[in-house]
C-alpha cells in the first residue's frame, strides 16, 4: 500500500482482556478502503470483542487501533457517525414500530428528517420491508428483523459497515437475497468488516481475511490463498463405516499430503483427489462411499482452529 | 447505495472539542425517541405514577387526618393535616419517580433490552444519553407534579398562588436524586443490588419528617435525618406551600444543586463504567 493511501482500519497489538481471560490476544490487521474484510473463527475466538472496540463501545487492554485516522476510544461520536453496525445480536427497538426504528436511528446520528423520511422509505425497499413500515418490532420474523437491522445500520451512508454474524439463523433464501445486498453496497466502494463462521459466507463475501482463534490471528490471506498456503488443492472423502473408519486409517499412511480420520469418514488431503483414490483402490480397500471435491476454507478453518467443540 | 467513495472520505479530522469522546450534543434525539416510545406504548405506566401520591394523599390526608386534626405549620400557623403531608408526599413523589428512571429503568434498557447498546453504536455519546434519559425523567416529574398540585388544589389545600412555586422545585429535586441515582447505577451489576435502592429509599420516605415533625426525634437522629435529601426536599416544600421563607429556605435549596452537580460529576466519571465495557 502506498503511503498516500492510508488504512481506513488499522489494528496494531490490539488486545482486551477480561481479568485473566484474554478475549483478544495482540492481534495486528490493516484495513484499505473498499476492502471486503473477514474475521473468521469459532465461538469465543474473540471476533466480537475486536467488532466492538472498532466501534469505540469496548475500551481496549492495550495496543494501538485508528478508524480513518482517528482513535475510536478518543473520538468515538465522530468515528460512529462513519460506522454501520450490524450486531450479532438483533437489538431493535421494540418499542417503536419499524419505520420509526429508521428515523429514531438516524436522528441518533443528528441527521435532519427531510433527509431522513426519504432515506428511511428507501432502506424499507432496500430490505424488503415496505409493507411493515407500521408493524410493531416484535410483530417481525426472525429474518425480517435481520433485515432490518441491518436497513437500520445504512441510514447514515457509512463508509465502514460492520457486520457480526450477518445471517446467522437466516434461512437460505435470505441469505442470499442479504449477499446480494451487502455485494452491491460493497461495489459502491463501503469497506465492508464481517465476522461469520460460515465458510460459504466468507468465501462469498470476503477479499481478505483471518482466522482467529483464542484471541489470536492463526492465518491471513484471500480465501484462495489461504486454501493454497493450509490445504491441498483437492480432498478425498472415504467412508468405510463408522467401526472401520480408524482402524482402516492406518493403512492409509502414504497417500496424499495429510490424512485425517474422522469418526464418520477419513479425509485425504491431495493434489490430485483421483489419484489417491486409485491408490487407496490399488490397496486393496473398498471405501463404501467416496468422495473428490475441492479444498475449502472449511478445510483450513477446521485444521487451524481444531475440531473439538468450542463453547 | 448509490454512492460512489472516494478514498479521499475515508480521513477524519479529530474534534479537540472538551468531552467530544463522551458527548455529542445530539440528547435531544434520545429525548425524542423516548417521547415516541412513550406515546406508543407507556400509557399505564405514566398514569400509575401519578395516582401513587393522591391515593396517600386521600387515605392519610383525610383518614388519618380526621383524627389527627390540624397541626402546627412551617409559620407558626396551624394547618389541615392534608395540607401539612401534601408537599411532603409531592417531595417523595420526586424521589421516587427520579429514583425509578434513572436506576431501574436504565438498568434494564441498558442490561435486557439493549436499547443503549444500538444508541451508542451511533453519533450518539454516552453523556448525550445520560442527559437525555435524566431529561425524559424530569419531564415526567414536571407532569406528575403539575398533577399533584392541581389535586392539592381542588382539595381546598393550596392558600397561596407561591404554592405553585413547589412545580419548579420538584423538578430541582427530582434532578438530585436522578443524577446521583444514575452514577449508582454504574455500581450495579446485578438485580439483587438494585433492591438495596429500595432498600435505601422506603426508610427514608416513613422517616423523614413526612408525617410527623422532626421534633419527635432525638437530637442524634435528628441530625441524621438532616444529612439525607428527602428530609431537604420535604422542608423545602412544605415552605413554599405556605410561603412562609427563611433562610433555611436556601439551605435545602442548596443542598440540592450541590447534589445536582455532585451527581451529574459522578455520572460523567462513570459513563464509561456504566454505558461501555
Amino acid at each position: 500500500m502506498p503511503l498516500s493511501d492510508p488504512p481506513v482500519i488499522s489494528a496494531h497489538r490490539l488486545s482486551k482482556h477480561y481479568g485473566d481471560f484474554h478475549a483478544v490476544d495482540g492481534i495486528s490487521f490493516d484495513v484499505p478502503a473498499g476492502e471486503s474484510f473477514g474475521l473468521l473463527g469459532p465461538n469465543g475466538a474473540g471476533k466480537s470483542t475486536t467488532m466492538r472496540m472498532i466501534g469505540g463501545v469496548s475500551q481496549r487492554t492495550s495496543g494501538e487501533l485508528t478508524i480513518m485516522g482517528l482513535d475510536p476510544e478518543e473520538h468515538g461520536p465522530e468515528v460512529r457517525a462513519h460506522l454501520g453496525v450490524v450486531p450479532q445480536q438483533d437489538n431493535l427497538d421494540e418499542e417503536l414500530r419499524v419505520r420509526d426504528n429508521l428515523l429514531v436511528y438516524g436522528r441518533y446520528f443528528g441527521l435532519p428528517m427531510s433527509y431522513l423520511r426519504p432515506k428511511a422509505d428507501e432502506l424499507l425497499e432496500f430490505a424488503q420491508l415496505t409493507e411493515k413500515s407500521g408493524a410493531k418490532v416484535d410483530a417481525l420474523s426472525g429474518g425480517m428483523k435481520r433485515r432490518l437491522t441491518i436497513a437500520r445500520s445504512l441510514i447514515n451512508e457509512p463508509k465502514i459497515l460492520l457486520l457480526d454474524e450477518p445471517t446467522t439463523g437466516l434461512d437460505p433464501q435470505a441469505r442470499h437475497v442479504l449477499w446480494d445486498r451487502l455485494f452491491r453496497l460493497k461495489e459502491s466502494g463501503v469497506t465492508l468488516i464481517l465476522t461469520t463462521h460460515y465458510m460459504d459466507e466468507a468465501e462469498q463475501l470476503c477479499d481478505r481475511l483471518v482466522v482467529v482463534d483464542k484471541g489470536r490471528i492463526m492465518a491471513e490471506g484471500s480465501p484462495a490463498q489461504l486454501i493454497r498456503d493450509h490445504s491441498t488443492r483437492e480432498v478425498l472423502e472415504l467412508r468405510f463405516g463408522s467401526e472401520r473408519n480408524t482402524t482402516v486409517a492406518a493403512e492409509l499412511q502414504g497417500i496424499g499430503e495429510r490424512l485425517e480420520p474422522l469418526p464418520d469418514r477419513v479425509l485425504i488431503y491431495a493434489r490430485d483427489g483421483e489419484e489417491a483414490l486409485e491408490q487407496v483402490i490399488s490397496r486393496g480397500l473398498k471405501p463404501v462411499t467416496s468422495l473428490v471435491r475441492r479444498s475449502s476454507l472449511e478445510d483450513v478453518f477446521l485444521r487451524l482452529t481444531g475440531r473439538s467443540l468450542i463453547d | 447505495m448509490s454512492s460512489q467513495l472516494s478514498r479521499q472520505d475515508y480521513a477524519l479530522e479529530g474534534s479537540t472539542r472538551p468531552l467530544a469522546a463522551l458527548y455529542s450534543r445530539n440528547a435531544r434525539a434520545v429525548i425524542a425517541r423516548g417521547l415516541l416510545a412513550t406515546r406508543s406504548s407507556n400509557g399505564l405506566v405514566l398514569v400509575s405514577g401519578f395516582f401513587e401520591p393522591v391515593l396517600y394523599l386521600l387515605s392519610m390526608g383525610i383518614g388519618l387526618g380526621a383524627l389527627v386534626g390540624d397541626v402546627e405549620g412551617p409559620n407558626g400557623q396551624p394547618i389541615s393535616y392534608a395540607a401539612y403531608i401534601a408537599p411532603a408526599l409531592l417531595a417523595v413523589s420526586a424521589m421516587n419517580g427520579a429514583v425509578y428512571d434513572s436506576t431501574w429503568n436504565v438498568f434494564f434498557k441498558m442490561n435486557f433490552a439493549k436499547l443503549y447498546q444500538g444508541m451508542l453504536y451511533t453519533s450518539l455519546g454516552p453523556l448525550d444519553v445520560a442527559i437525555g434519559e435524566i431529561f425524559l425523567a424530569l419531564l415526567r416529574g414536571a407532569l406528575y407534579a403539575a398533577g399533584f398540585t392541581t389535586v392539592m388544589a381542588l382539595m381546598g389545600l393550596l392558600t397561596t398562588p407561591v404554592a405553585l412555586l413547589m412545580v419548579p422545585v420538584s423538578v430541582i429535586i427530582a434532578f438530585g436524586f436522578a443524577s446521583f441515582g444514575m452514577g449508582i447505577t454504574s455500581f450495579m451489576k446485578t438485580f439483587q443490588q438494585m433492591e438495596w435502592v429500595n432498600f435505601v429509599l422506603l426508610p427514608m420516605f416513613l422517616f423523614s419528617a413526612t408525617f410527623y415533625p422532626l421534633s419527635v426525634y432525638p437530637q442524634g437522629i435528628q441530625w441524621f435525618i438532616q444529612a439525607l435529601p428527602l428530609w431537604h426536599g420535604v422542608e423545602l416544600l412544605r415552605q413554599i406551600s405556605v410561603a412562609s421563607f427563611s433562610p433555611a429556605t436556601l439551605v435545602h435549596l442548596g443542598y440540592f444543586l450541590l447534589m445536582i452537580a455532585v451527581g451529574m460529576l459522578l455520572t460523567t466519571l462513570r459513563l464509561r463504567k456504566l454505558f461501555l465495557k
